[in-house]
């Protein structure tokens, strides 16, 4: 297996599949059943104007959570996956 | 592993009861107001906040049918008092309410893996279920090719797709909805062996200790495994001993041999969603590329200056919205009030009851409609701001500013509402989702400097400033810096209340960011108008009372005919408590005359400077401008017993920054009272205000006062 790394370091428009999970928390138990699981794919879309919270891209909606959150959400990056998002120019 | 549908219960009665559930953001309010129209009742589930909507439609042959509109949820497993709500209402938990004898389940056809998962949890109570498959025009022009023929087959329930937007499958919907017939779901799905026995020993003591009928008794079992920080709300029926205990037994059990089984059921529900959508749902190879309409409007909306410029403006628009066009039906409102009350002065002669329903009934009731354009507007725009989507942004911009003092992105609406006026603000309070942010935001909101404030500040301040040549500058620096101070105590207080009386979880930012849409005029004007009559039905009682039992206070007991040269406010029962009170207020520098103004506000803000105008004898004039002249004038000439001024520039100051802190509005206290449901948060909150004013102003004066001011 890759290394893993945090969902909130990932770079933005970069994908990643997920891997690992806190088992406690409410936070981590509704992610859970907003469709967020081990093996899910998520792209970062883009962090906040103020660099929190970000949001992602997760079974084709899109989502928010803070960092603090993001922390603690292991994520193995995808190989050379960065999807071309919209990025202002 | 789903039990047998043994029971298909037929329910021929055609006043059947149907519950309609759904994520957020899937469509369901318009398909609510679409299908029962303007036969709908809002009211509050009794002991909570959560706002209870039933409607009534009609079947093909005109029989009624009960649809309740429960609150939106991604999950049975509840994180908040309305999907408490949710959920308690489906299991039957609630005394208030009976339980659904069908469901609707509506998804948003574009995302329907994640809807799902509720759908799947709802099918487990073994309930006639119709499933909506709402957006499907949407999910087709995504390229998204749904087999609606094969998920019924699979299902063994209606699947109806529908976009109610535009009313399509509307006709089908209801034809299902008038079936007396309806099948039991047969999808059956594993739980995951490790956990299956103790669902089953749960199902059995929900059976025998709890008297839940077998499948409400198994759905309750699944539920008790996942809902780790279960939300209780006042009218649920908690659970027995014995259920409590083998829970206890299971999960120590589980904690020591490392199983997740939270997660377990979980995955494994997703599990059987995966194998579902695999088989009906397939994307045409015409389906769109790259980025979606909306996220490319997102580029520019959340944009690190962009999104700042665009916040700005719809933010601006919106205040100066309320704070201005209100303003025209606020004076519409004042001399229709003024037309009715010269009517009735000429039915009624002079004399007692004439001032009763004159001065006390009449001016009572218009204290409450005078709210209405101002909650109208503000709630027009929440509407529209929600509608299109953007609410969700503008809390994923203010976020990160709000979490510093502890609230999250939701309650900076508010708090900028309360600016115009705090009684729209907090009702506007019911969007945040947590509790406890949400009472924060409501303890705090009154903080800022609402429009009834504004009258005395510029009163104040043109009896502070000497001259009248004097530039504008210092004039609009001393306003500013009120608007700040308010600001400051909002801010202050809630970071001190999370850190301390309403500790709890960081609050979460868990928030999904709808696709943009064009907002639906209909749902939104429906759910202005709904506020609306909410507040004159709920807050409005209150409000008529207190102002009445205000006006009581002020005008009674009468001035005896051989006293003339009283005036009849000091006279009055007001006007000896603000006698009573000077003790209180001396150590501020106040006198009983401000005093009185101080009791008086509490009608509104405003009223200070009317019941200055009473006690200096300022005439009034028609123009209120002249007025205001006149009445800066007396308060300058005002005098101390001991000769000296009375209204000294540090007095005045004094004085309005007891305006920003205290809490002086019986209106707010009326409401705050109905939004939280009880007189402790509206009485702490005129304690804890007024005392930080009381406080702060002693120490303004005694400071000046010590330094020769």
């Amino acid at each position: 297996m890759a290394d893993l790394v945090t969902l909130s370091s990932l770079a933005v428009g970069s994908s990643a599949v997920l891997r690992e999970f806190p088992k406690q928390g409410v936070a981590f138990l509704r992610l859970r059943e907003m469709g967020m699981l081990p093996g899910t794919t998520l792209t970062l879309v883009r962090t906040a104007p103020l660099g929190d919270p970000i949001e992602i891209k997760v079974r084709g909606y899109s989502l928010t959570l803070r960092k603090s959150e993001a922390d603690h959400v292991m994520v193995e990056p995808a190989a050379g996956s960065t999807m071309k998002m919209t990025n202002f120019q | 592993m789903n039990p047998p549908p043994t029971q298909p219960a037929p329910a021929r009665a055609p006043a059947s009861v149907y519950a309609l559930v759904g994520n957020p953001n899937c469509g369901k309010s318009t398909l609510f107001n679409a299908l029962t129209g303007l036969k709908q009742k809002v009211g509050n589930y009794p002991g909570v906040t959560v706002e209870r909507k039933v409607g009534t439609t009609y079947t093909q042959h005109g029989h009624p049918l009960t649809l309740i509109d429960l609150p939106g949820t991604y999950s049975l497993a509840a994180r908040s008092p309305d999907e408490a709500v949710t959920r308690d209402v489906l299991l039957g938990r609630r005394a208030d309410t009976a339980m659904p004898d069908r469901i609707v389940c509506v998804v948003d056809a574009t995302n329907l893996e994640r809807n799902l998962y509720l759908v799947h949890q709802i099918l487990d109570l073994g309930r006639p279920v119709i499933l909506v498959l709402n957006m499907m025009d949407v999910a087709e022009q995504a390229g998204l090719k749904i087999h609606t023929s094969r998920l019924e087959h699979i299902l063994g329930i209606p699947v109806i797709a529908c976009a109610a937007s535009s009313g399509r499958g509307l006709i089908d919907l209801k034809l299902a909805l008038s079936r007396t017939d309806l099948p039991l779901s047969r999808h059956a799905w594993d739980i995951p062996p490790a956990i299956a026995p103790a669902v089953s020993e749960l199902q059995a003591s929900l059976q025998d200790n709890d008297d839940k009928p077998p499948l409400i008794a198994r759905a309750e079992a699944l539920l008790l495994l996942t809902d780790q920080d279960s939300v209780r709300v006042a009218g649920s029926t908690p659970l027995s001993a014995r259920t409590r205990e083998i829970l206890q037994h299971w999960e120590n059990r589980w904690a020591a041999d490392g199983t997740d089984w939270a997660a377990a059921l979980v995955n494994a529900r997703y599990d059987s969603i995966g194998l579902l959508t695999a088989d009906i749902v397939s994307t045409a190879s015409t389906a769109p590329v790259g980025p979606s309409r909306s996220d490319r409007i997102d580029a520019w909306v959340t944009h690190p200056v962009w999104g700042w410029c665009i916040f700005g403006v719809i933010m601006a628009t919106m205040f100066l919205s309320i704070f201005t066009f209100a303003g025209i039906p606020m004076g519409w409102i004042e001399s229709l009030v003024a037309t009715i009350s010269a009517g009735v002065s000429d039915l009624i002669p002079p004399g007692e009851l004439h001032d009763l329903i004159i001065d006390g009934a009449i001016s009572g009731v218009e204290g409450v409609i005078i709210f209405l354009p101002q909650i109208l507007i503000l709630f027009l725009f929440i509407g529209l701001l929600e509608s299109t989507g953007y609410m969700a942004r503008a809390a994923f911009i203010m976020d990160r500013l709000m979490s510093k003092v502890g609230l999250n992105g939701r309650s900076f609406i508010p708090l900028l509402g309360s600016y115009a006026c705090a009684i729209p603000g907090i009702m506007a309070a019911r969007t945040i989702e947590q509790p406890k942010d949400r009472l924060v935001t409501i303890l705090v909101a009154p903080f800022m400097s609402c429009s009834a404030r504004l009258p005395v500040y510029l009163l104040l301040i043109a009896a502070l400033v000497p001259e009248e040549q004097v530039p504008v500058g210092p004039k609009i620096l001393i306003m500013l810096l009120m608007y700040a101070l308010g600001t400051f105590g909002a801010f202050g207080f809630a970071w001190l209340f999370k850190k301390t009386l309403l500790r709890g979880a960081p609050p979460l930012m868990i928030m999904e960011l709808p696709p943009y849409r064009l907002p639906r005029i209909r749902d939104v004007l429906l759910q202005m108008i709904e506020r609306g009559g909410l507040f004159v039905k709920r807050a409005g009682t209150i409000i008529l009372g207190l102002s009445i039992v205000l006006w009581f206070l002020a005008n009674y007991p009468k001035v005896p005919e051989n006293q003339p040269e009283v005036d009849p406010l000091s006279y009055s029962m007001a006007g000896r408590a603000g006698h009573a009170l000077e003790p209180v207020i001396a150590p501020l520098g106040f006198d009983w005359r401000i005093g009185i103004g101080l009791i008086q506000s509490f009608a509104a803000r405003e009223v200070f400077n009317s019941a200055m105008g009473v006690i200096f004898a300022v005439e009034e004039t028609g123009d209120e401008e002249e007025t205001r002249t006149h009445l800066r004038d007396a308060l300058r000439a005002a005098e101390r017993p001991d000769g000296s001024k009375l209204f000294t520039p540090l007095i005045c100051l004094n004085l309005m920054v007891f305006y920003v802190f205290a809490m002086q509005c019986i209106s707010t206290i009326a409401v705050v009272k109905r939004e939280t449901n009880s007189w402790r948060w509206p009485l702490f909150q005129l304690g804890y205000m007024t005392g930080f004013a009381w406080f702060v102003c002693l120490l303004i004066y005694q400071v000046g006062h010590t330094l020769g001011y």
